[in-house]
């Protein structure tokens, strides 16, 4: 059995008006229909632009939201074995909280230890991310971003979880910083035998981290496939542009930048058939009406008309 | 707009409605007998208690007399006073015009102070100037009204008896306007510089919330000048709240200056209440307290729309 | 950097603990450095003095507040005696000590100030935080009470109140935490409502925590800041209104020695004896201004980016 299964869920985000009762007047599909596994040990990248429900996702694996329905099994206890690295450093720590009362909130919550056995702990994991152990008493606003991050991760490792999820750990520090924080979550999964599930929209950090890597857009997951494949042989058009739009660091390859037209498509109404239909530069009277369903083996895509491997997306098409 | 309307003064009916619930239960809540007696007094002599009783009906179920309460109020019928014998809305017809003429001259005086002191802190934050102002807002703020007025007519009568001024009754203008002026004049700036402190700070703090936007930039940036954009952009959106402010001051001043009135016994609304209070007159209580709800509730529906004309931003849906 | 950096692992654990100033540690340097804040706490610890020590004063002088002294206290035309030796501060128009009821004065206003205060900081936290952190219906309701419970003056409602069950300090007490309780309430609301949201309250929910573990140890800490600057603004404000109402003779007993009922008595006679109406509106001043500066104090060494 995988460790983690989701199966086919949902979370939709009511809209409510009214003064005294509220209303329902709309719904927000954050996440519209994913079903996604994670092995023991192995590192899952999702990524996907802003908006597209990645961290609904992830709040729904950690227990954080309800899912509106489908199903997602975890080998173990969700509370106690998944833990969650969140984006921003300075958000996700409490200001008026010294840190190893930070660190050591799981213990406590879960009635782990003695108050000294845990404020050993505390140091052990302090060391372990890379902080000074005699920093326990000092206050979040006295660290760096990176250190602050390195706090999150000490909270996230205290009750020895066994699925970290990582919400766009890294996007909001400095590059030079990001690649410290990414190398120490790698050495600890080495050191620990950790599993990640690594949200992020950055795609070359999911690159570097991921052994398979997921792909969404407005809810829904369009390819998933392991990490070089993806890369190398993208076949859902969405995956193509935005392989394109990142930054690429081989001056040999031809830089054809695939410029995606119009916004992300509001996610209280999205559109009819395949989601992406009016953005691609590949869509059909098909892709319109009939929602395309995410198949295959090993590399899997949802798309009517996929990019063969290989096949670029040509610019002509993308001028349309 | 329309829905928006109907529906901001149904909630003001409901409002009104529970405050004269409350008021109803306050009062005759209760045995009659002990109802009679608060409302007459420890000291009143027995004749009188009973005669309380049958003048208003307490032997009656408690909900008969509330529908009755109901009754007289939506029929504008606010009873008559028990100490003078005369209906109670001729009595708060009498005292109006003082209320009246205190809350709109005062308004003038403490809108030009508030409004202008804040923009003089605000366009200089942490000058001299700002601070001189900030330390006599503080002051404002913490002088009791009653302190003030005490000491104005202190300073009127012992120190500088010349001014002419003095405390006394409302006089209307269109009978002996220098006797209306040497009994408004104290009044008038006692409220004011009081009420003149919480305007200076919201508008300073409107204004440093203002000037401090990108639209201010960008004026500045293409070249507006200082006093322009002082004024016709910043001043402008900042007066938002000022006025927001404004409207409820003016509804909740309306049923009754009660500290300054009584200070300077001006016979207005608010004193009308006091005296009330103090001779047990229970219609004529009643009666004031309900109007005075009435001016706050009507107050608030005005500056919820005045609002949607004032700042664009706000849709009423 | 890795994990293993050498550097931590030689270093003895059992090393000098290094202390981070805490926020609360630097707003109280802060406020140490603040000179009106300063003075404004020496205020309040002397009229806290003399409200403590009034027994004291009434057994030096031999003055009881309530008692008349019409012999020593009056001059032969029937006027009170000014400042001296023997009352410190005067007479007042029923040869009383003005000074010995000042002091017992202060007792009634922080009595009041405080107690209210206390009252409303206590109910309009609990109420907050619940109303703010668990939203729904009850709170929308909430919502629109305070708005309109906000809307009506205090005075009004005290003038009703006493008309329907007679003055007192209790009531006095009552009306004044009611409408703090509301500006408490809506503040607390408010801000508990962006901490819900906030990712530290989210990282501790999905470990399991109870909501009364979140409200207590996550979001409180939190709120002591603006819960303490608005307290520290009520209870000024609390004191005036006593002295309002005790002024228009809708407070405590009339005979009870309150700044207010002091200062209403001197009406008629500050023309003869000025002192009768300086000596309690200057000491009511400084009481309300050095409260009204330290809650400034408080609010800027709190939060210095302002």
């Amino acid at each position: 059995m995988s460790l983690l299964e989701v199966s086919d869920v949902r979370k939709y985000f009511p809209i409510k008006s009214g003064i005294f009762f509220q209303r329902e007047v709309g719904r927000v599909h954050a996440v519209d229909g994913v079903s996604l596994s994670v092995e023991a040990g192995e590192t899952l990248g999702v990524v996907g632009e802003s908006g597209c429900g990645k961290s609904t996702l992830a709040r729904c694996m950690t227990g954080l939201h309800e899912v509106t329905s489908g199903t997602i099994a975890f080998d173990g206890d969700v509370r106690r074995d998944v833990q969650m690295v969140f984006q921003d450093p300075y958000g996700s720590l409490n200001p008026r909280r010294r840190i190893g009362s930070i660190i050591a909130d799981p213990l406590v919550i879960h009635r782990e230890g003695t108050p000294s056995s845990r404020r050993g702990r505390v140091r052990d994991l302090m060391a372990l991310v890379g902080l000074n152990p005699e920093h326990y008493n000092r206050f979040p606003a006295e660290f760096s971003g990176g250190q602050r991050q390195r706090v999150g991760i000490a909270r996230a490792l205290a009750l020895n979880p066994r699925l970290v999820v990582c919400d766009e750990p890294v996007s909001a520090l400095d590059v030079s910083i990001q690649a410290q924080v990414v190398n120490l979550l790698k050495d600890l999964q080495t050191e620990l035998g950790l599993t990640y599930v690594f949200i992020a929209h950055d795609l070359s950090v999911v690159r570097y981290v991921s052994d398979r890597v997921a792909v969404m857009y407005l809810g829904k997951i369009v390819e998933i496939a392991p990490g070089e494949e993806l890369y190398e042989r993208p076949r859902h058009p969405y995956t193509a542009a935005l392989l394109s739009a990142a930054s690429v660091a081989d001056p040999d390859r031809p830089r054809d930048r695939v410029v995606l037209r119009g916004d992300v498509p509001s996610p209280i109404s999205p559109p009819s058939g395949c989601r992406f239909h009016p953005r691609c530069p590949k869509a059909q009277e098909r892709c319109r009406v009939e929602e395309p369903l995410l198949l295959g083996d090993g590399h899997k895509w949802a798309c009517h008309f996929p990019l063969e491997p290989g096949e670029r997306l040509r610019s002509a098409e993308v001028g349309r | 707009m329309w829905r928006f309307l109907i529906r901001r003064i149904v909630f003001g009916v409901v409002v009104l409605w529970l405050v004269a619930t409350t008021v109803f239960l306050l009062f005759f809540a209760g045995p009659a007998d002990n109802v009679a007696r608060r409302l007459a007094g420890p000291r009143a002599p027995i004749e009188v208690v009973e005669q309380i009783k049958d003048t208003l009906g307490l032997d009656r179920p408690l909900f008969t007399q509330y529908l009755g309460f109901l009754g007289d109020l939506l029929r504008g019928d606010l009873g008559t006073s028990f100490i003078s014998q005369t209906p109670v809305s001729t009595l708060i017809l009498q005292s109006l015009p003082g209320t009246l003429w205190l809350v709109f001259g005062a308004a003038v005086l403490w809108m030009l102070m508030g409004v202008g002191g804040g923009v003089l802190s605000a366009t200089k934050p942490r000058s001299l100037r700002d601070r001189t102002l900030t330390v006599l807002v503080l002051a404002g703020i913490s002088l009791p009204t009653f302190v003030l007025g005490i000491l104005m007519i202190y300073l009127a009568l012992s120190v500088f008896p010349g001014t002419g001024l003095q405390p006394g009754p409302y006089i209307s203008p269109f009978i002996d306007v220098g006797a209306f002026l040497s009994t408004m004049v104290m009044p008038w700036i006692c409220l004011a510089v009081v009420q003149a402190a919480v305007y200076v700070r919201l508008t300073r703090g409107s204004m440093l919330d203002t000037m401090g936007e990108d639209y201010i930039r960008t004026a500045r940036a293409k070249g507006v000048p200082e006093r322009s954009v002082t004024y016709r952009h910043g001043l402008r959106a900042a007066l938002t709240p000022v006025i927001t402010q404004f409207g409820v001051d003016v509804g909740t001043l309306l049923g009754g200056v009660v500290v300054t009135e009584s200070v300077f016994g001006l016979q207005g609304i608010g004193q009308l209440m006091i005296r009330s209070v103090r001779d047990g007159d229970l219609p004529v209580i009643i009666g004031a307290a309900i109007l005075a709800a009435a001016f706050i509730v009507l107050a608030n529906i005005l500056v919820d729309v005045a609002y949607s004309f004032l700042d664009p931003r706000v849709r009423l849906a | 950097m890795s994990l293993t950096d050498a550097a931590f692992e030689a270093e003895p654990v059992h090393a000098e603990v290094v202390h981070g100033k805490g926020p609360w540690q630097l707003a109280w340097e802060r406020l140490r450095r603040d000179k009106a804040a300063v003075i404004s706490m020496a205020v309040i610890v002397l009229v806290a003095l003399l409200a403590l020590l009034a027994p004291l004063f009434a057994l030096i002088t031999g003055h009881d507040p309530l008692t008349q002294y019409p012999e020593t206290a009056l001059t032969p035309e029937g006027l009170p005696v000014g400042p001296g030796a023997d009352f410190w501060l005067g007479a007042d128009s029923l040869g009383r000590d003005l000074f010995v009821r000042l002091a017992y004065g202060a007792r009634i206003s922080l009595l009041v100030g405080l107690s209210a205060t206390l009252l409303a900081t206590v109910f309009g936290v609990v109420v907050g935080l619940l109303a703010g952190y668990y939203g729904g219906w009850v709170d929308g309701v909430l919502a629109r009470v305070l708005d309109v419970v906000l809307s009506f003056p205090y005075l009004l409602v005290a003038i009703v109140l006493v008309a329907a069950v007679g003055a007192s300090v209790a009531l006095t007490i009552f009306v004044i935490a009611f409408f703090s309780f509301a500006a408490m309430a809506r503040v607390v609301r408010g801000q508990t409502i962006g901490y819900r949201e906030r990712e530290f309250t989210e990282a501790v929910r999905s470990l399991g925590a109870s909501p009364l573990r979140i409200m207590v140890i996550d979001v409180l800490p939190n709120l002591v800041a603006p819960v303490t600057v608005l307290a520290s603004l009520l209870i000024p404000t609390s004191i005036v209104f006593e002295a309002t109402l005790s002024f228009l003779g809708l407070g405590v007993d009339p005979r009870t020695p309150s700044w207010g009922a002091i200062l209403a008595d001197s009406t008629d006679f500050y023309r003869v004896a000025p002192g009768l109406l300086v000596f309690p509106a200057v000491l009511l001043l400084l009481t309300t201004l050095a409260f009204n500066l330290l809650g400034d104090g408080i609010r800027d060494a709190l939060d210095p980016k302002r």
